[in-house]
C-alpha cells in the first residue's frame, strides 16, 4: 500500500515538474490544479481503481496541459509580460510562492546601492579642494574624481555578486587585493592633473576593474568558457540596463529642475552634487541586480541590437573603404581619430561577441555568419590602414603614453578579430565548429584585462608620469 | 446528448456564482456540483473553470482564501456582495431568455404555431 502511495506521490511530483515549466501557470495555480487532481484521484480510488490507473484517468480528464495553459494565458495575459517586478507579494496569494531568493537579493542590492552612493559622496568629501580664496568650493577635483570613481563604486557591485555567489574566502581576498592594487595605481603615482597618464589611467582603470567584476561574476567556476560567456552576456545586458536607467534618471532630473524652478527654488546644486552622482553610482549596482534577477525571464536585448546593427555597420564600413580607395585619402591621425578607430574595433568586436553569445551552437552557418565575416574583414582592412599610419608616426616623432596605449589596444583587437575572421571562414565553409570561435573569444578575455592593467600599472612609471 | 460548448461558456458565470451563493466551495467540488446538477450533460473542463474563477476574482465577484486541508493547500472561493448583485442581474437575463423560449416552444394549448402560420397566412 505504501509502495503504491509512494508511486503516486512520485507521479504527482513529475506532474508538478511539467506544470512548473509553463510560465502562464504560477505556483498558486499549480497548487490549485494539484488539489483538483488529488480530489479526482481520491474519488477514483474510492471507486475501486488502482493508484496508477486512477492517476492516469484523472490526468486524462484534466485534458492536455497545452489546452489548459492556453485558457490560463487568455485570462492572465499579463503574466507573459511583466515577469520582472520588484516582488514581495503583489497583493496576490503568491507571496511566498515567488522565487524565494528575490527578497534577500533585493535587500542586498539596496544595501550595496546605498553603499555606492555614500562612497561617491565620501570621495567628494575627501577629495574636495577649497580654493585659496575660500570663496569657491568646486566639489571634487576632476582628476581625483576621474581616477577614483570606479574604485569607489565597482567594489559594491563586486560585493553584491560575491555575496550572491557565496564566494570562497580566497576569491574574496583576491578581488579585494585587485581593488587595492587599483587604488595604489590611481593614487600613489605622482600624476600631474594635466598629464596624459591621468587621462589614460582614468579610462583604463574602470576597464581593468570591470574584469575584476568578471572575476566576481564567475566566482563559482573560474575556468569554464561557458561562465565567461555568461559574463560577456552580463556585461551587455548591464550596459543596456544602465542606459535605460540613465534615461529614466534624465527625465527625473528634468522634472526636479523644472518643478522647483517654477516655485522659485533653484535645485541646481542638489542635482549636480547629490542626485546625479549618487544616482549614477547606485545605478551601477541596480543594473547588475536587474540582470541577475531577470536572466532567463526576458529576452536578452544586446543580441537583438546586434542583429539590427550588424548589417548597418557592415554597410557603413564598406562604404568607408570604398571612399578611401576612390579618393586615395590617407587617414589623418589626430588623437581623437585614434580613439575613434579603436572604438570602432571595439564596436565590431561587441557585435561579434553578442551574436556569438546568442547563437545556437549547433545551428548550421547561415547568411548572418557570412555578413559577420564581411563586417570583420572590412574592419580589419580599415585597421590595417590605421596601423600603418600610426606606426609611421611613432617612428617619425617618437612615442607618447597615448599613442602607445592606443597602439597596444589596436594590436590586441586586431589579433582577436583576425583570428575570429579565420574561424568565421572555417565556420561558413563548415570546416570549423562554432564552439571553436566561442572558445577563442572567451579565452581571449584575459588579454584585454591584462592590457588594461598594464596601462594602469606599468605605463605611468614607464613614461615618467608624462 | 451533450450541451454545446458555446452554451456552456455562456452559462458559466451564473452557474459558478449560483453554486457559490449556496455555499463557499473550491474548484473540484464546483465541478462535481455542476456534474450533479446536469446529470453529467454539461461538459466542463478545468481549462474553463479555473480561468473563470480567476476572472471573477479579478472582477471582485468572488474572494479567495487558501486553507490547509488534509496536508495540502486548497483555494476556497466565496461570493461577494457585488457577486450577488451580478448573479441577480444574470438571473434576470436568463429568466427572460428561458421564458421566451418556453413560450415559443410550449405554445398556447394544442395549436401548433409553426404550422398554423402558413395556413392562416393568406386568409
Amino acid at each position: 500500500m505504501t509502495d503504491a502511495q509512494d508511486e503516486l506521490e512520485a507521479q504527482f511530483a513529475q506532474w508538478r515538474h511539467y506544470v512548473a515549466r509553463r510560465p502562464e501557470l504560477r505556483n498558486s495555480d499549480a497548487d490549485e490544479l494539484e488539489d483538483h487532481l488529488r480530489g479526482s484521484v481520491e474519488e477514483l480510488l474510492a471507486a475501486g481503481l488502482h493508484t496508477d490507473e486512477a492517476f492516469l484517468v484523472a490526468v486524462k480528464r484534466m485534458g492536455s496541459l497545452d489546452d489548459l495553459t492556453r485558457e490560463f494565458a487568455q485570462e492572465h495575459s499579463e503574466r507573459l509580460w511583466k515577469q520582472l517586478v520588484l516582488t514581495g507579494g503583489t497583493g496576490d496569494t503568491d507571496g511566498k510562492a515567488v522565487d524565494g531568493r528575490s527578497r534577500p537579493d533585493l535587500l542586498a542590492m539596496v544595501g550595496c546601492a546605498l553603499g555606492a552612493a555614500v562612497s561617491i559622496k565620501l570621495l567628494e568629501l575627501l577629495g574636495t579642494r577649497v580654493e585659496s580664496d575660500g570663496a569657491e568650493v568646486l566639489g571634487v577635483d576632476a582628476a581625483v574624481f576621474g581616477l577614483n570613481f570606479g574604485l569607489v563604486v565597482l567594489p559594491w557591485l563586486a560585493a553584491f555578486l560575491l555575496w550572491r555567489r557565496q564566494a570562497k574566502r580566497a576569491l574574496i581576498g583576491a578581488v579585494l587585493a585587485l581593488f587595492a592594487l587599483g587604488a595604489v595605481a590611481a593614487n600613489a603615482f605622482p600624476l600631474a592633473a594635466d598629464s596624459q597618464s591621468v587621462v589614460l589611467t582614468s579610462i583604463h582603470l574602470p576597464i581593468a576593474l570591470w574584469f575584476v567584476i568578471g572575476l566576481s561574476y564567475v566566482a563559482d567556476d573560474l575556468r569554464t568558457p561557458r561562465r565567461r560567456m555568461d559574463f560577456i552576456r552580463f556585461t551587455g545586458e548591464w550596459f543596456v540596463y544602465y542606459v535605460l536607467i540613465a534615461l529614466g534618471g534624465g527625465v527625473l532630473t528634468a522634472f526636479v529642475a523644472g518643478t522647483f524652478q517654477a516655485i522659485g527654488i533653484s535645485p541646481e546644486d542638489f542635482i549636480s552634487r547629490w542626485l546625479v552622482p549618487c544616482g549614477a553610482a547606485a545605478a551601477v549596482v541596480v543594473a547588475g541586480w536587474l540582470v541577475e534577477a531577470k536572466q532567463s525571464v526576458v529576452e536578452n536585448i544586446a543580441p537583438v541590437l546586434t542583429r539590427l546593427f550588424t548589417p548597418l555597420f557592415t554597410a557603413a564600413l564598406l562604404a568607408f573603404l570604398v571612399a578611401v580607395v576612390i579618393t586615395t585619402a590617407s587617414i589623418d591621425l589626430e588623437r581623437d581619430t585614434l580613439i575613434l578607430f579603436n572604438l570602432l574595433l571595439v564596436v565590431v568586436l561587441a557585435l561579434l561577441l553578442y551574436s556569438i553569445s546568442a547563437r545556437d551552437p549547433l545551428a548550421p552557418p547561415g547568411l548572418f555568419d557570412k555578413l559577420q565575416l564581411a563586417l570583420v574583414v572590412s574592419a580589419l582592412a580599415i585597421d590595417v590602414l590605421v596601423l600603418v599610419a600610426i606606426t609611421s608616426r611613432i617612428t617619425e616623432y617618437g612615442t607618447t603614453p597615448n599613442k602607445a596605449a592606443a597602439l597596444g589596444e589596436n594590436v590586441a583587437l586586431l589579433a582577436n578579430l583576425a583570428w575570429s575572421a579565420w574561424l568565421l571562414v572555417g565556420l561558413v565553409r563548415r570546416t570549423t565548429p562554432f564552439a571553436t570561435l566561442e572558445r577563442w573569444q572567451t579565452n581571449y578575455l584575459p588579454v584585454f584585462a591584462g592590457w588594461a592593467w598594464i596601462v594602469v600599472l606599468v605605463f605611468p612609471p614607464l613614461f615618467d608620469y608624462l | 446528448m451533450k450541451v454545446t460548448k458555446d452554451l456552456v461558456a455562456a452559462s458559466a458565470t451564473p452557474m459558478v456564482l449560483g453554486i457559490l451563493a449556496e455555499a463557499d466551495s473550491y474548484g473540484y467540488a464546483i465541478l462535481r456540483r455542476i456534474n450533479e446538477l446536469s446529470d453529467g450533460e454539461l461538459d466542463w473542463t478545468e481549462g474553463l473553470l479555473y480561468p473563470l474563477l480567476h476572472r471573477l476574482e479579478r472582477l471582485g465577484f468572488v474572494e479567495a482564501s487558501w486553507q490547509s486541508v488534509a496536508g495540502r493547500r486548497r483555494k476556497y472561493y466565496r461570493i461577494t456582495k457585488s457577486g450577488r448583485t451580478e448573479l441577480t442581474e444574470q438571473r434576470r437575463q436568463w429568466d427572460t431568455v428561458v421564458d421566451a423560449l418556453k413560450e415559443l416552444w410550449s405554445g398556447p394549448g394544442d395549436s401548433r404555431p409553426l404550422i398554423a402560420i402558413p395556413e392562416g397566412g393568406l386568409a
